[in-house]
């Protein structure tokens, strides 16, 4: 049988160092079967989240030979034999144990967003009239697992630590989400200046990079709200055909 | 004296899939205080997971699908042994349930005129599923979740509840720990809402996760509920089986409802060669029938392999055996083949299969939309679970509510795919708004200190024991469980097997008792799995006594020594309750007499 050399980071808030371990690999073995190996056999206490091992859930979030990854969809076949594999948790969250990161500011800034807020029904039965087309548009940001991986690559979160300021990419992705939602009729666009503090993000794309659902972050979530935000804050004619067109 | 803290809420409820998320919101919309508790982050259970889509009778694509044929549909598929209240309640407000979804911000595909747009699933007679394309769980919790978290609901993330407490009959709270640092929190309450999901770690081979670990079955019935109908679990027959790491992962019923075919190593499409009595009228006679039948022809009828879930499992069981299954132990799956029939197929099914797509590609290297996939059965959905009262989801404890998969009655014998995103809104819903009236009316229990005492000290035992270093850790211990009913008492059972399985469970449980684990209190998931132990044990023993007293072969429940359906069995549901001296009790009840009008119902749709 196969084995695999693995360096997995262990401690917590006090410190941590990397620990080695080999594994005996089955085929199509991904981190995430590695790691579950390696805590069943010899480390019964090593903190790792994970549900649904088919990448929909996004719990297994983690950093792979330091790049942000689910571990339940990296293949060790994909990454190189000839070095081991390490594995350490998201750098943009406290650190609670080995791979467990707290992530819960993320649930918190959510809450700060301004809900759904729909039109008032186009028919009697209480229903709407969308069609394909309309609900397509968003069906991109609708994807989003929730993994956090492109809040942990964002530097404005990562380096710069502006968590009180910066909403960071995912918000941005659920607040383009609800911005462009056929139904909805709540106006985000001062909130995402001032609040969320979408002028830090510098279209690095790096978000767009990691984000393991394929959404284009960036360019179809992040610039087209950049681009409403700007339109309200600078530009006193768009605004008023804006506020004629009802948005 | 144990450390703990104390939280109040009229209204407790465990679980934060479909199920939790709604019977939250339906509590707090009733303006009384919500607690919500899940094993992990928000957002991440089960539900999250569903692929194909919520049956609903909406009647969008096609006008004669009404909520009388979705409850024929349900009693057929479920052997008639559903309890037939819920069925009739979830036809007739699962439409509604679905509609208030797209209120609250939900985006599902459409029909041409710009409705909510429904797809084809085995057992439904008409196109029922209202779906995203195979992403329908994400965006039904997703919905739930981000417009739950503006009604004042207190989430408690990463907390595992270990025992419920009682004051007498009446269920007054509950005693968990928060994953993250092992500190002990008590949940006072007015009424407590289970919602925790199904029991699929129970078997080796399974669609679910590590927190499908039976738990909410597990505490009502310690705390002396009614279960009902455990023999009933079902088998999905399309789980992947290769790589061996991807075993299990699910293939949604959504392929075949696109027009994917099964085939045997030979290339038979062998879901010809036996079609049950009860279906024969309904079922396609030719492959070309079949096909008009899934792009929408309502002449048509449906092919076989679109046939209920329990029959197609049992047929693709029979292929493997009998030698005509594919490399590695599975039949064939094939979408591929519609390129045939539809401009640019491969398009195609990555527009409707996107998630499947992605899935295959990504963890088994194969393209769907060039090669067949290779799928076996694999451990789904658990129809038995706490017995409710149809119209409240109380259950046999004052004070205890339950709903979603956790709950039993909806499904009876089998469960139609779609037919559990539509239980978890429409039960959901109840759950909350009973609990909450509850809640209301009788005020907070007491909570007894010894019984929280108790319940502190089971939970830190495994962190204080010297363990016995042949039990092989607590990883090992839930792999025996999971090994030995997926032997003993999974897709085919008979009467040695489920004895074995049995003594098996008793020599497993003496070892979970006196398991040991390292490490501390802080995010342990070997302590929180040496935890998980008496849950499974409780489920597994649970299935497996009443699978062996159950001497026929119906809806998911096959047994080798007992084939076929027995009549007298047609009219029993098995309840199971913990007795006087710790064992458990179970017992034959008649299944209630339907309604004069229900009855009609199912004798004019045949
Ligand atoms: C892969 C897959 C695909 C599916 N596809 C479909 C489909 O297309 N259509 C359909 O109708 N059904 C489908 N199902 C079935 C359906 O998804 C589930 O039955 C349903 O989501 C269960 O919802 P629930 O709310 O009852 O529980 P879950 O969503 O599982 O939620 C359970 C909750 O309980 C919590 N919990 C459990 N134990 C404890 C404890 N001890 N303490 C605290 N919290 C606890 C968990 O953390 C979780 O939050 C599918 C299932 C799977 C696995
Ligand atoms: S594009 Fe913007 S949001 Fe994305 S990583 Fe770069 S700075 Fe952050
Ligand atoms: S946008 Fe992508 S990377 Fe970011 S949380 Fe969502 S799925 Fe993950
Ligand atoms: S375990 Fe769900 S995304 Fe990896």
């Amino acid at each position: 049988m196969k084995t695999a050399a693995f360096k997995i980071w262990r401690g917590d808030a006090s410190g941590g160092a990397f620990q080695d371990f080999q594994v005996d690999v089955k085929p199509g073995y991904v981190v995430l079967d590695a790691v579950r190996k390696i805590q069943a056999d010899e480390a019964h206490d090593m903190a790792v989240r994970w549900n649904c091992k088919a990448g929909r859930c996004g719990s297994c979030s983690a950093e792979v030979n330091g790049m942000p990854r689910l571990m339940c969809m990296t293949k060790l076949h994909d990454l190189p034999e000839d070095q081991p594999i390490t594995v350490e948790p998201l750098k943009a969250f406290p650190i609670v144990r080995d791979l467990v990161t707290d992530v819960s500011w993320n649930y918190e800034v959510k809450k700060r967003i301004k809900p759904f807020k729909p039109r008032a029904p186009d028919h009697e039965d209480g229903t709407w009239e969308m069609h394909q087309e309309d609900v397509d548009r968003v069906m991109e940001f609708r994807k989003c697992i929730e993994c956090f991986l492109c809040q942990d690559v964002c530097h404005v979160l990562r380096d710069h630590h502006k968590h009180e300021d910066f909403i960071g990419p995912r918000f941005f992705v659920y607040a383009a989400a609800l911005e462009m939602h056929p139904l909805d009729e709540e106006d985000r666009r001062d909130d995402l200046r001032q609040e969320h503090g979408i002028g830090y993000c510098n279209i690095t794309k790096c978000c767009t990079k990691v984000c393991p659902e394929g959404i284009t972050i960036t360019d179809n979530a992040i610039i087209p709200l950049k681009e409403r935000v700007v339109d309200r804050a600078y530009d006193p004619l768009a605004k008023l055909v804006q506020l004629v067109r009802g948005k | 004296m144990s450390e703990y803290s104390t939280v109040e809420h009229d209204v407790l409820v465990i679980g934060a899939g479909g199920a939790g998320l709604r019977a939250s919101i339906e509590a707090a919309a009733q303006g009384v205080s919500v607690g919500l508790v899940c094993k992990s982050l928000l957002g991440k259970a089960h539900t999250v997971m569903a692929e194909g889509g919520v049956a609903a009778a909406l009647g969008n694509v096609d006008g004669r699908d009404s909520w009388e044929v979705h409850f024929a549909d349900t009693m057929r598929g479920g052997g008639y042994l559903n309890n037939w209240r819920m069925a009739e309640l979830h036809a007739k407000e699962a439409p509604d349930r679905v509609r208030e979804l797209e209120a609250w911000g939900a985006l599902m595909d459409r029909t041409p005129d710009g409705r909510i747009l429904q797809r084809n699933f085995g057992g439904h007679a008409y196109p029922r599923l209202a779906h995203v394309g195979d992403r329908t769980g994400l965006e039904m919790i997703r919905t739930l979740q981000d417009h739950g978290i503006h009604k004042g609901i207190d989430v408690h993330m990463e907390v595992t509840i270990v025992s419920l407490l009682t004051d007498g009959d009446r269920v007054v709270g509950a005693v968990g720990y928060d994953r993250e640092r092992g500190r002990f929190r008590v949940f006072r309450a007015g009424a407590v809402v289970m919602a925790t999901g199904g029991i699929g770690k129970a078997f080796l081979i399974t669609s679910n996760s590590w927190e499908y670990t039976g738990d909410g079955h597990a505490l009502a019935y310690h705390a002396g509920a009614e279960l009902v109908d455990m023999e009933f679990v079902q088998f999905h027959p399309t789980g992947m089986v290769w790589p061996p790491s991807v075993q299990g992962i699910l293939v949604t019923e959504g392929v075949r409802g696109e027009g994917g075919v099964l085939k045997n190593s030979e290339g038979r499409r062998f879901m010809f060669d036996d079609i049950p009595p009860l279906y024969k009228d309904q079922t396609a006679d030719t492959p070309e029938e079949g096909w008009r039948y899934v792009t929408g022809d309502k002449e048509a009828r449906r092919p076989p392999e679109l046939l209920t879930r329990d029959h197609v499992a049992r047929c693709i069981l029979r292929e493997v055996r009998e030698g005509r299954g594919s490399p590695h132990g599975g039949v064939f799956l094939d979408i591929a083949w519609i390129d045939e029939k539809v401009s640019d197929g491969p398009a195609h099914i990555k527009r409707k299969l996107p998630g499947m797509y992605h899935q295959f590609k990504e963890l088994a290297g194969i393209d769907i939309t060039k090669e067949p996939m290779e799928v076996g059965p694999t451990t789904h959905y658990a129809m038995g679970g706490i017995r409710v009262d149809a119209d409240t989801q109380m259950s046999s404890l004052p004070g205890l509510f339950a709903a979603g998969e956790c709950a039993a009655g909806l499904h009876g014998a089998n469960r139609l795919g779609g037919n559990s995103l539509s239980d978890l809104l429409v039960f959901g819903r109840r759950a909350g708004l009973h609990a909450a009236e509850f809640a209301s009316s009788h005020g907070r229990g007491t909570v007894d200190a010894g019984q929280v005492e108790t319940a502190v000290r089971e939970a830190l035992a495994p962190l204080e024991r010297a363990g016995d270093a042949n039990d092989g850790g607590p990883y090992y211990i839930m792999q025996s469980v999971q090994e030995l009913m997926q032997a003993k008492a999974g897709i085919i059972r008979e009467e040695d097997g489920l004895r074995e399985a049995l003594d098996g469970l008793r020599d497993i449980a003496r070892k979970a008792a006196g398991v040991a684990v390292n490490g501390n209190r802080d995010f342990n998931p070997g302590w929180h799995t040496a935890l998980d132990l008496k849950n499974i044990l409780t489920v597994a023993e649970a299935v497996v006594r009443a699978a062996r007293e159950r001497k026929e072969s119906r809806g998911a429940h096959s047994r080798t020594d007992y084939d076929g359906k027995d009549p007298d069995w047609g009219t029993v549901n098995l309840v199971l309750r913990k007795g006087e001296g710790g064992e458990m009790d179970l017992r034959r009840e008649a299944v209630p007499e339907m309604r004069q009008e229900l009855a009609d119902i199912i004798q004019e749709q045949g």
